[in-house]
């Protein structure tokens, strides 16, 4: 093997000719096409390794116009599956602006048809509800999220949600988790997550084998042009030290953070939970998956407009 | 050599006439967490730099939410 050994130009595992990216943890490199081929192969043997759509299904894909969800979507296109992309204009500033520009443009540039919930005209805008509540504007807008990618799905009837999550998301996300011993979160990490109804979507992350580097390397090579700046919420101060703690362990010990990921889907997981999930019911006000009787979503909604309603007659007297 | 870090937008003029691997080290940057761009291609990291280049350094990894929230 050496691919990578100093002073000498790498070449491509596959064909030979100069590399052009190399891929530390699988001591391995690879020019831009046969990079393209094993991102592709990645994506399908997570989308067939775990069941998660066919290619009749139409599939629900999530795209907040970065680097991981794009790729997501245009790898699917490219794989031919039926997809129809979900934007969510979650009303902070200029980072939604420019993200709904940039996930626009994709999809008009490949004529793939893209459905969008603005949040500022359903009346949440998030800035709006952080001002209101003093929520934290993560729990707010993920608490948003999860709702219109459920109730999205339902009205148009996709059996799938996909969403762009990449191995280091699912790192550090277990990491955390396993830090807390958090069983709920646990659980409910997955690469597929089953409907608790037959009338509700599944939810699948077909990237969760490729890293971060990987994802942004493709969207690079193919020429996607997506949102490099972060949501001004973003930077969670754990989020990127779990990162950084596991891109460390990887630089000593390549693979750690695959097998740490991998094999917790593949082996601890099934043993920790078989059978233990608790089934959600539904919320009494919008009939989506709920573990209350009233669903999050909705109580968020109550506490704004109980904050909207509180505010005005003090602005009636003062004027 | 004009190195333009992204997304914070920084940019730091560094000697060239060395290898991408040299300088990810000198900015204490580990290869796997960041895109080397010159003139619209990806560098690796035995790729040379000179000192009439401009370089992007664009960092992948990202943040996501502060709150727990799987869905960002
Ligand atoms: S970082 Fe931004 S997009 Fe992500 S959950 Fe927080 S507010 Fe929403
Ligand atoms: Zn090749
Ligand atoms: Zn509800």
């Amino acid at each position: 093997m050496s691919a990578t050994r100093p002073g000498h130009k790498p070449k491509c595992k596959r064909c030979r000719n100069p590399a052009v990216v190399q891929l530390h943890s699988h001591h391995t490199a690879f020019c831009r096409d046969c990079f393209l081929l094993y991102f592709q192969r990645q994506v399908q043997r997570a989308i067939d390794g775990e069941r998660m759509f066919s290619r009749e299904e139409p599939v629900l894909v999530a795209v907040s116009g970065g680097k991981d969800s794009l790729a997501l979507w245009d790898v699917l296109q490219l794989l031919g599956y039926r997809t129809t992309g979900l934007h969510l204009n979650l009303g902070i500033g200029a980072y939604s602006v420019l993200s709904r520009t940039k996930t626009e443009a994709f999809a008009r540039e490949r004529g793939l048809p893209l459905l969008q919930v603005d949040f500022g005209a359903e009346g949440h805008a998030i800035a709006d509800v952080v001002g209101l509540t003093r929520r934290p504007a993560c729990s707010a807008c993920g608490t948003a999220k999860r709702h219109h990618f459920d109730r999205i799905a339902m009205e148009h009837g996709f059996p799938v949600v996909a969403t762009g999550h990449n191995l280091d998301d699912e790192a550090a996300r277990l990491l955390g988790n396993v830090l807390r011993w958090d069983m709920n979160y646990l659980a409910r990490q997955s690469p597929v997550l089953a409907p608790s109804h037959e009338k509700f979507a599944r939810k699948v992350k077909p990237l969760f084998r490729l890293s971060e580097y990987e994802t942004a390397v493709y969207a690079f090579l193919r020429r996607i042009d997506y949102v490099i700046e972060e949501c001004p919420n973003a930077a969670g101060a754990s989020q990127l030290l779990y990162k950084d703690v596991l891109q460390r362990l990887e630089a000593e010990m390549p693979g750690t953070k695959q097998n740490f990921v991998l094999e917790f889907y593949r082996r601890a997981r099934s043993q920790l939970f078989a059978g233990n999930l608790e089934a959600p019911t539904t919320c009494s006000r919008c009939g989506l998956p709920s573990h209350r009787p009233v669903c999050r979503f909705c109580s968020l909604l109550d506490e704004v407009a109980a904050k909207r309603q509180g505010v005005r007659p003090l602005a009636q007297t003062s004027s | 050599m004009r190195v333009v870090l992204l997304p914070s937008r920084e940019e730091v003029e560094l000697r060239g006439g060395c290898r991408v691997g040299d300088l990810l080290r000198e900015l204490q940057l580990l290869p796997g967490t960041v895109l080397v761009i010159r003139d619209d291609e990806m560098l690796t990291t035995e790729d040379v730099v000179n000192d009439s280049d401009t370089v992007e350094i664009r960092r992948v990894i990202s943040g996501g939410a502060r709150k727990r929230n799987p869905l960002c």
